[in-house]
C-alpha cells in the first residue's frame, strides 16, 4: 500500500477501512538465506537493504520482544555528521546523506528535521578542537561553520549569555543536522523490507547458535531451530550476552543512557543544542516536548532506567545554560542499553565464526548511524566483505592499535 | 464542606476575569463553584475541555501560572491552590479560549487519525521541514514557556528515614501510625496539600465520628511524635535503587524567603506504597465534553469543597460507588439520573434508576446540555444535563511500584492492574493500591504493612486498634466502552480515541508498546494514569486477546511532572560548578589579572597594565619579561601527588616511561604516564623530595583521572607495594619564577637560596614559611618553581611579584605561558589529545628500553609503528606578517581538499613576539620526516589559507642552553 | 544507589567512582593477553564483579558484586584486602 496525502484523504472520507497492517506477523520458516538477529533500526535496516541491494529472496529478522523495543525508541533522536577521525568521518556523513532521501525512499515520513546542531564552546580551547573537527567536516563535504558569541547569540538568545561559571564563547554550527522521528525509522524500514519479502518475527528469542566445523548453519529460538549460512548480530544493547551464545567474548561493556522529555510546550528551541561544560544536550520535538540527555550512569546495567545522580547534573546543567526553560517539567525519563566500545568506536565485521557477523559497538552514535549501518552489514553478510564505508569499523582493531577514538579517552569503555 | 473557609474570601484571575474562592479552594472548585465549565482547549483537535478529576491525573484542565519569567504552563487546575493575586490562564487557544480557531482541526478529524503524519507530507522532499513541520510545531505543544530566565529559588534537600509512607489515606494513615508508635523515623508524604486522602471526600464515619475529624486527630499524633516528619503537598515522584526515593515539595505561595518548590532525595529502609486508586474513564461518545467528570470527582467537589458540579446530574457507572455519589447529590439537592449498565443494579437514595442502559452520546457546544441514554432494548432518549458523572472502576495508582521495572498483573476481580505483594524489594502495599477497596481493609492494612515495617526494623510493634469503619468495598462491573457511533476518548490528555487505538490494531500496531507509541496513547502531561488500562482493554477487544495476557506499558519516573528548575535547582548561574582558586587569587587580582576558567580553576590569563589594549599586548610584555628578564606565574593549579613509602619508586616505575629506580632525593625529572593503552596520559616532572616521598605533578584538572589511574595500580594490581597516594593538589602553593633573573629575585626573596642544579629540588624557607624549590623550566629560560604551603600564597605572590617589577619583570599568565611553551615545543592537552603515542611526540627516548611500565606493551601494536601516524611538528607562515590559528588542516600543494589528502592539522599557534612572526605546532602525518616542507593550510571555517612551512617542533633555543645555564 | 563501603558505611553512589569490572584484576604478568584483558567483557546480564573507588570518601578501592538487571548489590570488599 503506497502513502501519499491523497490516500489519507481517501481512507478519511471512507472511514479508514482500507488501512492494512504495515508489515505481516510472520512465523518462522525452516530455513533461510539470511538471518538477522535484532529487530532495532540496524536489523531492519540491514534485512532490508539485503532484500534491496542484494537481492536476496529469503531474508529473517528475529526479535526477541517487539518491532524497536530497543535503542531505536530510547534515544534523543538525533542526526548529524560532526566526526572528524577517519573511519567515522566518511561513515557519518553517508549516513547522514541517507537520512536526507530516507523517508521519500521508504514511502513513510520520517519527519527529518535538519534544524541544524549547535555545540557549544567555553574556552579557546575548546574553540580550536571544535575549528580542528569543523575544518574535518568541511573537507568530508558536510557543512560546518564557526560562530563567535554574537553569532551565537543572535540564534539562541535565550542561552544565558551573563552566566559567569562557563561563559559562551561561541558554537559550531552543523546546519544539517538535526532530528528524525525516531520510533517511525522502526516501523517504516519493517514495512519497507517486508513488502520486499522479509519475514519479520517477533517475540522470537535466539537461545543458541549451530556451528559445526568453525561455520554457522542455523539458530536455536524460542520458537524452534532455523537454518542459516549467514547469520547478523545486530543487537545493540544485548551485543554481548548474543554473542557469548555463540562462544565469543566481545570488546563491549554494556551502560545505561537516560533522557529525559517535558510536557509539551509551545515552540521553543528551534535547533539541537549540546552543552561544552557538561553532559547536556537538547531538542525540541514536534510534539512539543523537550528532549534531553545527558551522560550514561557510569556503572554497567541492563536496566533500562538510572539513576538520580546523573539525572540531577542534567537539571543543572539545564539550569545554568538555559534557565529559560525552568518552568518546564521532565514528564519521563528513560534508560537507553548503550554498547560502550575500548575507543568509543562501532564494530562491523566477521566473526571467527564463518558466516557469523557482528554489528555492534555503537556507543552512543547509535540512531543516527542506523541507515549506514545496515547498508554497510547487508553488504558485509551478503559479500563476505567488508563495505567501504565501514572498512575500518574492524574487530581486530583493538588488537593491531589501528583506534577511532573520537574522544581520546582510551582503552576505558564506559569514558568515551 | 469541610475543606474550606467561607470567612476566608479569596480573589484570583482567570483569562484576566475576577473569580471569588475560599481558602482550601483549588483553582479547579473556585472556577467549577463560579460556574465556569470551559477550561482549556484539547491537545489535538482543540476541543472545549473542563474540569474532569479531583488530583493529580487531571487530564484536561491544564492552565499556565503567572506572567513573566514566573510563568508556568501546563499546571493542573485540580492541583493549584488558589491565593490573593493569583493569575491562572487559559493555554492551547487562540484568539481566546472560548474562540479557538484551531478547533477547525476538530472538523478535519477524520482524515486526522492516529499517525496521519507518517503518511503524508512527504513532497517535495524539503516541503516537510520547510512548511509543514513548522505548522504542525505551532498547532502542537501546550502551553508556552515565557522565554525569560527562571530566577525562581527552588531548592534540594536530602532526608533519611526508616521508614517511608507514601500516601496519606487511610492506609497510610494507620501504617505510619503504626511504625510511629513502634519507634520507627517515619516520613510520611502525600501529595495533597491536606493529609487524609478519599477520606477527605466522604460523608461516612469513621471511628465513631466524621472521617475528617478522626483523620485530623490521627495527624494531630502523628505531629505529636518527634520521630515523625509529616510532608504534605510532597509527591513521590520516582523510586531508585536501594531505598532511594525523589519526591517534589510544593510550598505554599505568598511566603517570598521560602522556595517554590524543593525537591527531595529521600533514603529510606523500608516503604509503604499507599498511594490508593484513580477512578477511570468510560469510553462513549462525547465523553469529553465540559460537564463529563468522573463520579468521584464530583461527589468529592461536593463534600469538601461544597460545589454542584451540576444542578442536573446523570451519573453513568457499573458500580455501587458512583451510587454514593448519586445519593450526596441528592441529597444536596441536585436532580441526579443513575445511568447504570447492570440489570441488576439497586438505588442507594432517592434518584431514578436507569438500569441496563448506557450513555451513547452527549451534546452541547462549550458546555454539556443534554446527555443520550439507550437501554437494554435499543431505545434512545435525550435527557437534559449540565453533567454527567462517570465511574468506569478504579485503577490502583501502582506507577511507584514499577520504576524498579516490577511489572503488574491483571486481576480480573479487582478489575485493575495489581503488584505481587514481593515485587519491589522493601516496599509493601497497602490499601487501594493492593485492590482492597473498603474503609476497613485499608485502615488493617496499613497497620499489617505498618507493623511489619516496624519489625523488619527489629522493633516491636503492637497493633493499633481498628477504628470502626465502613467494609463495602461495593459491587462492580467491568464497563471499558459504550458501542456507539461517534468519537469515543480514551485518552482525553492526548486526543486518543477508540477509533485510533483500533485502527493501530488493524495497522499491526495493536500491542501496547507498538500502539503507545503509534498514537501517542499515555504519551501526555498525565502518562496515561486515568486511561491506560482503558486503552489495554479496548486493545484486547480489537485484537482479539485476553486483557491479561497483553501485559503493560512501562511507567517510569516522574510520577508526576517535575519542574527542571527544582530538580536542577542550584545548577542555574556560577551554582553549576565549584570554582577552584589558587591560594594567590585575590593577590593576582589586586595586580591587574584577568581571570580565565581553565577546567574547573579560575587562572589568570594576563596581567592587564594601565594602557594595554587587550590581552595581546599584555602577553607580549609578559613574554618579554621572561626571556628579557624575570617573572612570576602562579600554577598553584597543577595537580600534584605525594606518593610515600618504601616501594613508592618501585610503583612509579612501574607508572612512568622513564626509569625512576635511579632518581635520587633532591632530584626531579621530566616523566611519562601512558595510559593502558599505550597512548600517553600525561607529561609532566616527578620530584623526589626525600627517601621515599615523591611528588608527581600532572597538568590543571587531570586529578580525577590520574588518581582512578594511580589508585586502581596501587591498591588493585599490586597491593602488596608498600605506599599511599594523596592528591596534595589544594595544601601547596607553587610559582614560576623564570627569566634570565630568575636566580637574583630568589636570592632576594628566599632566607638562603640553594645551588641547584637544573632539576635539582631542594627544601628552602622564606621568612617563616618552609617548603620547596625545584629547578624546572617550562619557557626555556633559567627557571625554578617555589611550592609553599597553601596558606603562604597570597604572601608570596605579592612579594615574588614585588621583587620581579623590581628587576624589570612581573607577574605573567597563561597566554603568556602558552607563548612560551610553544616557541620552545612543549606540550599540553591540545597536542596530547588522547591519540598520540609517546613517539608521535617525539618523546620515544623517555621510553625505557626494559619496557615493563603501563602502556608498554599496547604501545607495541603493529598500529603504532606504522607508516602515516601524524606526528608532532613546528609550522610558521611562509609570509612573515600571516597569523595562524589552531584547528585549521594541512594538505600539500596542489593536493585536492578531501579527507584522504588531510595530513594533519595545527594543534596550537601564538604569535611569537620573541621570533616576531607566528608560530604554532601540529600533528602532521610522517611529519618527522617533512621538516622543511612548504604545505598548504587550509582553515576553511575561518576563510583561511596560506602556505606554512614545516620545521622542527622547537623554536626557540633548540639546544636548551638558557635553561640548563 | 546507595554503595556499603567495608570502612564508612551506607552512602550515596555519588561518593564513588566507578572504576572498571573486576576483571581487571588481576593484571597479566608480562606477557600475557592483554589485548583480551584490556579490551574483552564478560558484560553480563546479571551478577557483576566491579570495581569501585570510593573517591570522595576513604579512597578505598572496593569489590562489589551487583546484578546488573536489578542493581541488587552484595557487600563491598576491599579490593587489595586488608593492608
Amino acid at each position: 500500500m503506497h502513502f501519499s496525502g491523497f490516500r489519507v484523504l481517501a481512507e478519511g472520507l471512507r472511514g479508514g477501512s482500507g488501512w492494512r497492517p504495515f508489515w505481516r506477523k510472520a512465523a518462522p520458516a525452516a530455513e533461510y538465506d539470511a538471518i538477522v538477529i535484532g529487530g532495532g533500526g540496524h536489523g531492519l535496516a540491514t534485512a532490508y537493504y539485503l532484500a534491496r541491494e542484494h537481492r536476496l529472496a529469503r531474508i529473517a529478522v528475529l526479535e526477541k520482544g517487539w518491532v524497536g523495543s530497543g535503542n531505536i525508541g530510547r534515544n534523543t533522536t538525533i542526526v548529524r555528521a560532526t566526526y572528524m577521525i577517519p573511519g567515522n568521518q566518511e561513515f557519518y556523513s553517508a549516513s547522514l546523506k541517507m537520512w536526507e532521501t530516507l523517508a521519500q525512499e521508504l514511502n513513510f515520513n520520517l519527519m527529518y528535521s535538519p534544524r541544524g546542531l549547535l555545540m557549544l564552546f567555553h574556552s579557546d580551547g575548546q574553540r580550536d578542537a571544535f575549528a580542528r573537527r569543523g575544518n574535518a567536516m568541511l573537507v568530508q563535504g558536510d557543512d560546518a561553520q564557526l560562530l563567535d558569541r554574537e553569532g551565537l547569540r543572535a540564534l539562541v538568545p535565550y542561552l544565558d549569555f551573563e552566566q559567569t561559571r562557563f561563559p559562551l564563547h561561541g558554537a559550531l554550527l552543523h546546519p544539517r543536522g538535526g532530528t528524525v522521528r525516531h520510533d517511525a525509522v522502526a516501523w517504516a524500514y519493517a514495512r519497507a523490507a517486508d513488502a520486499r519479502g522479509v519475514d519479520i518475527i517477533e517475540n522470537c528469542e535466539v537461545t543458541g547458535f549451530d556451528i559445526t566445523g568453525g561455520k554457522v548453519t542455523g539458530v536455536q529460538t524460542s520458537r524452534g531451530a532455523i537454518r542459516a549460512g549467514r547469520v547478523g548480530m545486530v543487537a545493540a544493547g544485548r551485543s554481548g550476552e548474543l554473542a557469548a551464545r555463540a562462544g565469543l567474548r566481545l570488546p563491549i561493556e554494556s551502560h545505561i543512557l537516560q533522557a529525559f522529555v517535558t510536557e509539551g510546550l509551545k515552540p521553543f528551541i528551534h535547533h539541537v543544542i549540546s552543552y561544552g561544560m557538561g553532559h547536556f544536550y537538547i531538542s525540541q520535538s514536534d510534539k512539543g516536548g523537550l528532549v534531553f540527555g545527558g551522560d550514561i550512569d557510569f556503572y554497567p546495567s541492563y536496566a533500562q532506567r538510572g539513576n538520580l545522580p546523573m539525572a540531577e547534573h542534567v537539571m543543572e546543567a539545564a539550569m545554568t545554560l538555559m534557565p529559560a526553560i525552568g518552568r518546564a517539567r521532565v514528564l519521563r525519563s528513560w534508560g537507553g542499553i548503550m554498547d560502550m566500545t575500548p575507543d568509543g568506536s562501532p564494530i562491523i565485521d566477521r566473526t571467527p565464526v564463518e558466516g557469523l557477523y557482528l554489528d555492534a559497538g555503537w556507543n552512543y552514535g547509535g540512531f543516527k548511524a542506523t541507515p549506514a549501518s545496515g547498508l554497510c552489514m547487508a553488504h558485509l553478510m551478503a559479500t563476505d566483505a567488508p563495505h567501504p564505508l565501514a572498512r575500518r569499523y574492524r574487530l581486530d582493531r583493538f588488537a593491531t592499535g589501528a583506534l577511532i577514538d573520537e574522544e581520546g579517552t582510551g582503552a576505558t569503555h564506559h569514558l568515551h | 464542606m469541610n475543606g474550606i473557609d467561607p470567612g476566608q474570601p479569596i480573589r484570583f484571575h482567570f483569562d484576566g476575569r475576577a473569580v471569588q474562592g475560599f481558602a482550601g479552594d483549588t483553582v479547579a472548585s473556585a472556577l467549577l463553584r463560579a460556574g465556569q465549565r470551559l477550561v482549556a482547549r484539547s491537545f489535538k483537535y482543540h476541543r472545549p475541555r473542563g474540569v474532569v478529576s479531583l488530583g493529580s491525573d487531571e487530564p484536561s484542565a491544564l492552565v499556565t501560572l503567572g506572567r513573566g519569567a514566573a510563568q508556568t504552563p501546563n499546571q493542573r487546575a485540580t492541583m493549584v491552590e488558589i491565593h490573593e493575586g493569583l493569575e491562572v490562564f487559559s493555554q492551547n487557544a487562540w484568539p481566546s479560549l472560548a474562540r479557538d480557531l484551531q478547533a477547525v482541526n476538530d472538523l478535519a478529524a477524520p482524515f486526522l487519525g492516529a499517525g496521519f503524519y507518517y503518511k503524508t507530507f512527504l513532497w517535495p522532499r524539503r516541503a516537510w521541514f520547510r512548511l509543514y513541520e513548522p505548522i504542525i510545531r505551532r498547532a502542537a505543544g501546550l502551553g508556552a514557556l515565557s522565554g525569560l530566565p527562571d530566577r525562581g529559588q527552588d531548592e534540594k534537600a536530602f532526608a533519611f528515614c526508616d521508614l517511608l509512607v507514601i500516601g496519606a489515606g487511610p492506609a497510610g494513615l494507620m501504617a505510619a501510625l503504626t511504625a510511629a508508635r513502634a519507634g520507627a523515623d517515619v516520613i510520611l508524604a502525600d501529595e495533597g496539600a491536606v493529609m487524609g486522602g478519599r477520606l477527605l471526600y466522604e460523608t461516612e464515619d469513621l471511628g465513631g465520628m466524621p472521617a475528617t475529624a478522626w483523620v485530623a486527630a490521627a495527624l494531630a499524633e502523628l505531629a505529636g511524635w518527634p520521630n515523625v516528619r509529616l510532608m504534605p503537598r510532597t509527591t513521590v515522584t520516582g523510586v531508585y535503587d536501594h531505598g532511594t526515593f525523589a519526591a517534589l515539595e510544593r510550598l505554599p505561595a505568598g511566603s517570598p524567603q521560602r522556595p517554590r518548590e524543593c525537591f527531595w532525595r529521600i533514603v529510606a529502609t523500608r516503604a509503604v506504597l499507599a498511594t490508593g486508586a484513580g477512578e477511570r474513564m468510560i469510553a462513549f461518545p462525547g465523553n469529553d465534553r465540559p460537564g463529563v467528570m468522573l463520579a468521584g470527582a464530583v461527589r468529592g467537589y461536593l463534600n469538601r469543597f461544597g460545589v454542584l458540579a451540576g444542578r442536573r446530574v446523570v451519573v453513568f457507572a457499573a458500580n455501587d460507588d458512583a451510587h454514593r455519589t448519586a445519593r450526596d447529590l441528592a441529597g444536596a439537592g441536585a436532580a441526579v439520573v443513575v445511568v447504570d449498565p447492570r440489570p441488576e443494579a439497586v438505588a442507594l437514595g432517592d434518584y431514578p434508576l436507569r438500569a441496563g442502559s448506557e450513555v451513547v452520546a452527549t451534546r452541547g457546544r462549550a458546555a454539556l446540555s443534554s446527555v443520550a441514554l439507550r437501554d437494554a432494548g435499543g431505545r434512545v432518549e435525550w435527557i437534559a444535563a449540565d453533567c454527567l458523572a462517570v465511574s468506569g472502576g478504579w485503577n490502583p495508582t501502582l506507577q511507584l511500584a514499577c520504576h524498579l521495572g516490577a511489572k503488574p498483573h491483571w486481576d480480573e476481580a479487582v478489575g485493575g492492574f495489581l503488584m505481587a505483594p514481593d515485587a519491589v524489594p522493601g516496599m509493601a502495599f497497602a490499601g487501594a493500591v493492593a485492590g482492597v477497596f473498603s474503609t476497613r481493609a485499608a485502615l488493617s492494612a496499613g497497620i499489617r504493612a505498618g507493623a511489619e515495617a516496624a519489625r523488619a526494623l527489629g522493633l516491636a510493634p503492637i497493633d493499633p486498634d481498628l477504628p470502626a469503619a465502613s467494609d463495602a468495598a461495593g459491587a462492580m462491573r467491568l464497563v471499558w466502552q459504550v458501542a456507539a457511533p461517534g468519537r469515543a476518548f480514551v485518552d482525553l490528555a492526548n486526543d486518543v480515541t477508540v477509533k485510533d487505538l483500533v485502527l493501530a490494531a488493524a495497522e499491526g500496531m495493536g500491542a501496547p508498546e507498538h500502539a503507545k507509541r503509534y498514537t501517542t496513547q499515555g504519551m501526555a502531561p498525565d502518562q496515561g494514569r486515568g486511561s491506560n488500562t482503558t486503552a489495554l482493554a479496548v486493545l484486547a477487544d480489537a485484537t482479539a486477546s485476553a486483557l491479561a495476557a497483553g501485559g503493560t506499558t512501562t511507567a517510569r519516573p516522574p510520577f508526576v511532572p517535575v519542574s527542571i528548575s527544582a530538580m536542577g535547582a542550584g545548577g542555574a548561574g556560577r551554582g553549576f560548578a565549584p570554582v577552584r582558586v589558587t591560594p594567590a587569587h585575590a593577590a593576582a587580582l589586586a595586580r591587574g589579572a584577568v581571570m580565565i576558567e581553565a577546567g574547573p580553576w579560575l587562572r589568570a590569563s594576563h596581567f592587564l597594565r594601565l594602557g594595554e589594549s587587550g590581552w595581546a599586548e599584555s602577553c607580549a610584555r609578559e613574554v618579554a619579561y621572561v626571556r628579557h628578564a624575570v617573572a612570576v606565574a602562579d600554577v598553584s593549579s597543577l595537580s600534584r601527588f605525594d606518593i610515600q613509602g618504601p616501594d613508592a619508586a618501585e610503583f612509579l616505575q612501574r607508572i612512568c616511561t622513564n626509569t625512576i629506580t635511579t632518581l635520587k632525593p633532591g632530584h626531579a625529572r621530566y616523566t611519562l604516564l601512558l595510559r593502558e593503552d599505550g597512548q600517553v596520559m600525561e607529561d609532566g616532572p616527578l620530584v623526589h623530595l626525600e627517601p621515599g616521598r615523591f611528588w608527581l605533578y600532572t597538568s590543571s584538572g587531570s586529578g580525577e583521572a590520574v588518581r582512578r589511574h594511580l589508585e586502581l595500580a596501587a591498591q588493585g594490581y599490586w597491593p602488596d607495594l608498600r605506599l599511599r597516594i594523596f592528591d596534595a593538589t589544594e595544601n601547596w602553593a607553587q610559582f614560576a619564577i623564570a627569566g634570565p633573573r630568575a636566580r637574583e629575585l630568589l636570592a632576594q626573596t628566599l632566607d638562603s637560596l640553594p645551588d641547584l642544579a637544573f632539576m635539582g629540588a631542594a627544601p628552602v624557607s622564606a621568612g617563616g614559611a618552609r617548603g620547596w624549590l625545584m629547578r624546572i623550566s617550562y619557557s626555556g629560560e633559567l627557571g625554578y618553581e617555589l611550592v609553599l604551603p597553601a596558606r603562604y600564597g597570597d604572601a608570596a605572590f605579592r612579594a615574588l611579584c614585588d621583587a620581579a617589577e623590581a628587576l624589570g619583570g612581573g607577574a605573567y599568565g597563561l597566554e603568556a605561558m602558552n607563548v612560551l611553551r610553544i616557541e620552545k615545543g612543549f606540550l599540553t592537552h591540545a597536542e596530547i589529545d588522547g591519540r598520540v603515542s609517546a613517539e608521535d611526540l617525539g618523546l620515544g627516548r623517555m621510553l625505557r628500553a626494559s619496557g615493563g611500565h603501563i602502556g608498554a606493551e599496547m604501545a607495541a601494536r603493529p598500529a603504532f609503528a606504522e607508516a602515516g601516524r601524524k606526528q608532532l611538528v613546528g609550522l610558521r607562515p611562509l609570509a612573515k606578517a600571516m597569523p595562524i590559528a589552531a584547528g585549521g588542516h594541512l594538505f600539500a600543494q596542489g593536493a585536492v581538499l578531501a579527507p584522504e589528502n588531510d595530513l594533519g592539522h595545527v594543534t596550537s599557534a601564538c604569535d611569537s613576539p620573541t621570533l616576531g612572526h607566528a608560530l604554532a605546532l601540529a600533528l602532521l602525518r610522517d611529519g618527522r620526516g617533512r621538516h622543511g616542507e612548504t604545505l598548504r593550510l587550509w582553515d576553511g571555517l575561518r576563510g583561511t589559507d596560506q602556505l606554512v612551512e614545516v620545521t622542527a617542533p622547537t623554536a626557540y633555543d633548540p639546544e636548551g642552553g638558557r635553561a640548563r645555564g | 544507589m546507595r554503595l556499603i563501603c567495608p570502612l564508612c558505611g551506607a552512602r550515596d553512589r555519588r561518593e564513588f567512582t566507578w572504576v572498571g569490572a573486576a576483571e581487571l584484576l588481576p593484571r597479566p604478568a608480562p606477557g600475557g593477553d592483554l589485548v583480551a584483558w584490556l579490551h574483552l567483557r564478560e558484560n553480563p546480564a546479571g551478577p557483576l564483579d566491579e570495581l569501585w573507588l570510593h573517591s570522595a570518601g576513604c579512597g578505598a578501592l572496593l569489590r562489589a558484586r551487583r546484578d546488573t538487571r536489578s542493581h541488587a548489590t552484595a557487600g563491598l570488599v576491599l579490593a587489595g584486602g586488608a593492608r
